[in-house]
C-alpha cells in the first residue's frame, strides 16, 4: 500500500500522507498493543539543529574519557574519571573526595533548576533535543532508515513476506544497533577506569567483572530502549511528562499548531482560492514525521516530546503551497488565544515562575562556586573517646583520648605541627611520635591518616567539668592550617 | 483479533474481552498481563533452568548425587568452601602483621605507623572478644576489675609485665601464674570487727579520707596495720607490685572507696582471678593484646632499653 497519493496535488512536490496518529488520545485503547511508528525523515532548520545536538552530545559522551589532564605523577591523568577504587572523582581541575559528594548534589540541583527554567521558557526542549533517550532513538532511526529506507519503504518492508532482501536489511540493522549499544555501554565504563587501559583489558578478558556487568546492562538498555521501546519510554516510563505540567504554563513556548490559521482544514488543489478556509491542507506530513505517533493538531498532549520535527515538515509544505511558514511553530497557549481574537502576540519571558527558577539557580551556582573556591586542601577532624569518657590517674590528673583524622587533599606529602590552642597546661602524648618531635605529623600525598593522642590535665588545672580548646595543625612548609574545636572532660563537678 | 476473541463478549467500556465467568451480573475481564511483565516471567523461567544446571539445586536420594544429598551443579559451588577460603585469605593477610610483631619492642611498634595501626586494630578486636567481658569494652574496668586505661598497675605496667600477666593470668591454674593472697581477716577471725573498722579508717586516712575518725581509732588502726599489712602494702602504704599489693595512698580503689566497702574487703580478703591466656590465644595475639593495653595510655616505659619480650 502506498502511503503517498499524487492525486489532487496541492502543489508540485507536496506529498499527501495517509499517516494516522497511532497514539492519538481518542483512538487509543487502554490495553492496546503497541503499533509501530515509522517516522519519516524531516528536512529543515530544527532537523539540522537536532543533527548538530546529536553530534555534540554523542561526541561528548564517547570522547571525553580520552581527554587527558596532568595532575602530577601520583594521580590519574584522565580528565573526567570516577575512580571508585581510589575513592576520588576527577573533573578537569576539580578533585572530589567521597565526603564532598555534596558537590555532586549541588550539580544535580543545578541541573534540575536549569531544567525547570528551560521548561518554563521553551517547554520540553530537554526532551526534544538533549535527552539521551531522544538522541539515541534518533540515531537508531537513522540506522534503520539507512538499511530499510524511509517511512514508506519501511512500512512496505514490514508487510512484505520474508525474503533474502528483507532478512539482510533486518539483520544488518540489528547488528549495527547492537554495535552502537555496545559502544554506548562500553563508553560508560571508560569513565570509571583509565580509558586506554580498560579498552585493552575489556577485549582481552582482563577487565573487572563490574566493567562487563555495566557494559552489558547499558548495551541491553540502549538496544531495547532506543531500538524497540522508543516512544514507550517517554510515554510510560519517564516521570518527566507528568512533572512538566507543573513546570510549564500558558506563557511557555511550546511546539503548537496555530489553530487560528489552520482551521478549517481540508485538501487544497493548486490555484484554488484560500479564502474562507484554513492554511492546513491536511497533508498529514506532521503526523508522518512524528516519532511519538501523535497528531500535533490535537493540541498539547502528554506524548509530545516537542522535537519540532513537525515544524520542519509543515514549513516545507507551506513553502510549496506558497503560504507563510509557521503554521506549526513555537508559540505560547495565551498567544494562540490572542491570535484567535485578532490580537497581537505578547511574550512574557520574565514572569514570577522564571524569576524564581533563575534566582534559585543563581543562588545555588553562587553557593557551589563559593564552596569550590574556598575548598581547603587540609582538614582536621577530632573524635574524643567516649569509652572511657575520662581516666583519672594516680596523681589526680585527668586524661582523655582522641582520634585525630588529618586529610591531605594536596598532591604532595605534608609535614605538620600539631598544637593545642587555648589551654597551655594540657600535657600531650601523641602515639607513634618521634622523641625529638613529639607533636609532628606526616601525611602522604592525597591521603587521610589517623593519629591517637592522649591529653592530660594536671589536678591543679582542673576547675570545671570540662576544658575547651582547639586542635590545630600547621603545615611546616606552606603555613596552611586547619583547626577543630574539642574539649577535655574532667569528671569534676561544677 | 483471533476467532476466539470474537466469540467472547467484550466489555463496552474498556473494549477488553471477558473470560465468560459471571457472578451476579459481574463479569470478569480477561485483561492481558503487561507484556514487559510476561517477558520477564519467561526470562525468569529460562534463568531457573540455567541455574539448576550450574548451581546446587535439587535434593536427590542419597547416593544419586555422589556424597551429597543434592545435585552439585556444573560450577560445583559451595558456600562452605568459599567461607573457608575467605578465612584462609584473612589469616594470610594478617600473617604479615603478626610476623612483624614477633620480637618487636614497644618502641619498635610505636615507631612503625603500619605496625602501630595493626596492633591497635588486632588488639582491639582480640580485646573485645576476650577481655571486654570483665574489663569493659573500653577497658574502663569495674569494681574488682582494674581499669586498664590509667597509670595504676597491680603487677606492673611495662609491655613485658602486661604480656606476662596476660600469658599466665592472676591466681589462675597456670603453674607460672602471678599469685598472692590477702587473708580474710574477719571471716577467719584474725581480727575483731572493731579492729577491722580501725584499720579501715587508718587505710582511708593514708589518702586523705576517714576525716571523722577519732585519733584513738587511727592510732589503733595503725598499730594493727604495722603488724598485719606492712609486709605486702609496705610501711608507707604504697604497695608492692611483686605481690600485686595495691598502693593504698592513691585515689584509686579497686573494690570501692566507701568505708563500708573497705571494711568488707578487709573482712573477706579479695581473691580476684584472671585466667591464663597462653594456650588459649596465640603468642602473636597476646603480643597484640599487650601492646594494645599498653597503648591505651597507661603503659610504663622501662628505664633500660632492653624491654624486648623474652621467653618465647
Amino acid at each position: 500500500m502506498s502511503d503517498t497519493s499524487n492525486r489532487a496535488m496541492a502543489a508540485p512536490g507536496v506529498q499527501k500522507s495517509k499517516a494516522e496518529a497511532v497514539n492519538a488520545a481518542d483512538t487509543r485503547e487502554l490495553y492496546k498493543k503497541r503499533e509501530p511508528i515509522y517516522p519519516k525523515l524531516a528536512h529543515g532548520k530544527f532537523r539540522t539543529v537536532k543533527w548538530f545536538v546529536m553530534a555534540v552530545t554523542l561526541g561528548i559522551y564517547y570522547l571525553v574519557p580520552f581527554l587527558r589532564w596532568d595532575r602530577g605523577p601520583d594521580a590519574p591523568d584522565q580528565a573526567v574519571l570516577v575512580d571508585f577504587a581510589g575513592r576520588r572523582f576527577y573533573f578537569f581541575f576539580i578533585e572530589i573526595w567521597p565526603q564532598e559528594v555534596y558537590y555532586i548534589t549541588g550539580l544535580l540541583i543545578m541541573a534540575a533548576l536549569a531544567l525547570f527554567l528551560a521548561t518554563a521558557l521553551f517547554g520540553r526542549v530537554w526532551c526534544g533535543y538533549a535527552c539521551p533517550q531522544t538522541v539515541w532513538t534518533d540515531l537508531f532511526i537513522w540506522v534503520e532508515r539507512a538499511f530499510e529506507g524511509d517511512r514508506n519503504a519501511r512500512i512496505k518492508l514490514d508487510r512484505a513476506p520474508m525474503s533474502f532482501d528483507k532478512a539482510w536489511r533486518k539483520v544488518g540493522k540489528h547488528i549495527v544497533w547492537l554495535l552502537i549499544a555496545l559502544a554506548t555501554g562500553g563508553a560508560w565504563i571508560l569513565y570509571f577506569h583509565d580509558a586506554y587501559d580498560v579498552i585493552g583489558n575489556f577485549f582481552t578478558g582482563q577487565a573487572e567483572p563490574s566493567s562487563y556487568l555495566f557494559a552489558g546492562i547499558l548495551t541491553f538498555t540502549t538496544y531495547t530502549l532506543a531500538g524497540t521501546m522508543r516512544e514507550q519510554v517517554c510515554t510510560y516510563m519517564c516521570p518527566w511528562p507528568r512533572i512538566q505540567a507543573a513546570m510549564t504554563d500558558r506563557d511557555a513556548l511550546n511546539v503548537t499548531y496555530r489553530v487560528d490559521r489552520g482551521e478549517p482544514r481540508g485538501p487544497h488543489k493548486k490555484n484554488e482560492s484560500w479564502e474562507g478556509r484554513g492554511d492546513c491542507i491536511d497533508c498529514k506530513q506532521c503526523v508522518a514525521v512524528c516519532p511519538m505517533g501523535i497528531d500535533i493538531r490535537d493540541g498539547a498532549q502528554l506524548e509530545c516530546i516537542q522535537c519540532a520535527l513537525c515544524i520542519d515538515a509543515c514549513d516545507d509544505i507551506m513553502k510549496k503551497v506558497d503560504r507563510p511558514t509557521g503554521l506549526i511553530t513555537y508559540e505560547t497557549d495565551d498567544n494562540i488565544d490572542r491570535f484567535q481574537k485578532g490580537e497581537k502576540p505578547v511574550y512574557k519571558f520574565i514572569r514570577a515562575r522564571t524569576l524564581v527558577y533563575a534566582t534559585a539557580l543563581a543562588i545555588v551556582v553562587a553557593i557551589m562556586l563559593g564552596a569550590l573556591l574556598n575548598r581547603s586542601e587540609l582538614e582536621l577532624n577530632s573524635q574524643r573517646d567516649r569509652n572511657p569518657n575520662f581516666v583519672i590517674l594516680s596523681d589526680g590528673s585527668v586524661r582523655n583520648g582522641y582520634n585525630l583524622k588529618v586529610v591531605n587533599k594536596a598532591n604532595e606529602p605534608r609535614t605538620l605541627t600539631l598544637s593545642i590552642e587555648g589551654d597551655p597546661q594540657i600535657e600531650t602524648r601523641l602515639l607513634g611520635a618521634a622523641e625529638d618531635a613529639p607533636m609532628q605529623l606526616t601525611v602522604d600525598a592525597d591521603r587521610t591518616r589517623d593519629f591517637v593522642i592522649y591529653l592530660t590535665l594536671p589536678p591543679d588545672a582542673i576547675d570545671g567539668p570540662r576544658e575547651e580548646f582547639d586542635f590545630r595543625v600547621t603545615d611546616t612548609r606552606t603555613g596552611e592550617t586547619a583547626t577543630t574545636p574539642s574539649m577535655i572532660v574532667t569528671g569534676a563537678e561544677r | 483479533m483471533s476467532e476466539h476473541d470474537q466469540e467472547r463478549e467484550r466489555d463496552a467500556h474498556s473494549g477488553t474481552a471477558t473470560t465468560g465467568h459471571e457472578w451476579d451480573g459481574i463479569k470478569e475481564l480477561d485483561t492481558p498481563l503487561p507484556r514487559w511483565w510476561l517477558w520477564i516471567f519467561y526470562a525468569c523461567i529460562a534463568w531457573s533452568v540455567v541455574y539448576w544446571v550450574l548451581m546446587p539445586a535439587w535434593p536427590a536420594l542419597p547416593g544419586l548425587a555422589g556424597e551429597t544429598d543434592h545435585t552439585r551443579g556444573l560450577r560445583d559451588h559451595s558456600e562452605r568452601a568459599n567461607v573457608a577460603e575467605a578465612m584462609e585469605q584473612l589469616h594470610a593477610t594478617r600473617a604479615s602483621g603478626f610476623a612483624a610483631l614477633e620480637g618487636a619492642s614497644i618502641d619498635d611498634i610505636e615507631n612503625d605507623p603500619e605496625l602501630l595501626g595493626f596492633v591497635r586494630a588486632a588488639g582491639e578486636a582480640a580485646f573485645g572478644d576476650n577481655c571486654a567481658t570483665c574489663h569493659g569494652s573500653g577497658a574502663q574496668g569495674a569494681i574488682g576489675y582494674p581499669n586498664l586505661n590509667d597509670d595504676i598497675w597491680l603487677w606492673g605496667g611495662t609491655y613485658e609485665d602486661i604480656r606476662t600477666t596476660i600469658r599466665f593470668g592472676i591466681r589462675s591454674e597456670h603453674p607460672d601464674t602471678r599469685f598472692s593472697q590477702m587473708p580474710s581477716f574477719g571471716r577467719d577471725e584474725l581480727l575483731s570487727n572493731e579492729e577491722i573498722e580501725n584499720v579501715a579508717d587508718y587505710v582511708l586516712s593514708l589518702s586523705g579520707g576517714a576525716q571523722d575518725a577519732s585519733a584513738d581509732a587511727l592510732a589503733a588502726g595503725q598499730e594493727i596495720y604495722d603488724m598485719q599489712c606492712v609486709s605486702c602494702h609496705m610501711p608507707d602504704g604504697t604497695g608492692d607490685r611483686m605481690q600485686g599489693a595495691p598502693n593504698l595512698t592513691d585515689q584509686n580503689w579497686l573494690y570501692g572507696s566507701d568505708r563500708e566497702q573497705v571494711i568488707n574487703i578487709i573482712h573477706r580478703g579479695p581473691y580476684g582471678v584472671m585466667p591464663a591466656w597462653e594456650g588459649r590465644l596465640g603468642d602473636a595475639t597476646i603480643d597484640a593484646l599487650a601492646a594494645y593495653v599498653y597503648l591505651l595510655g597507661g603503659g610504663e616505659e622501662v628505664e633500660t632499653a632492653a624491654n624486648r619480650p623474652t621467653g618465647r
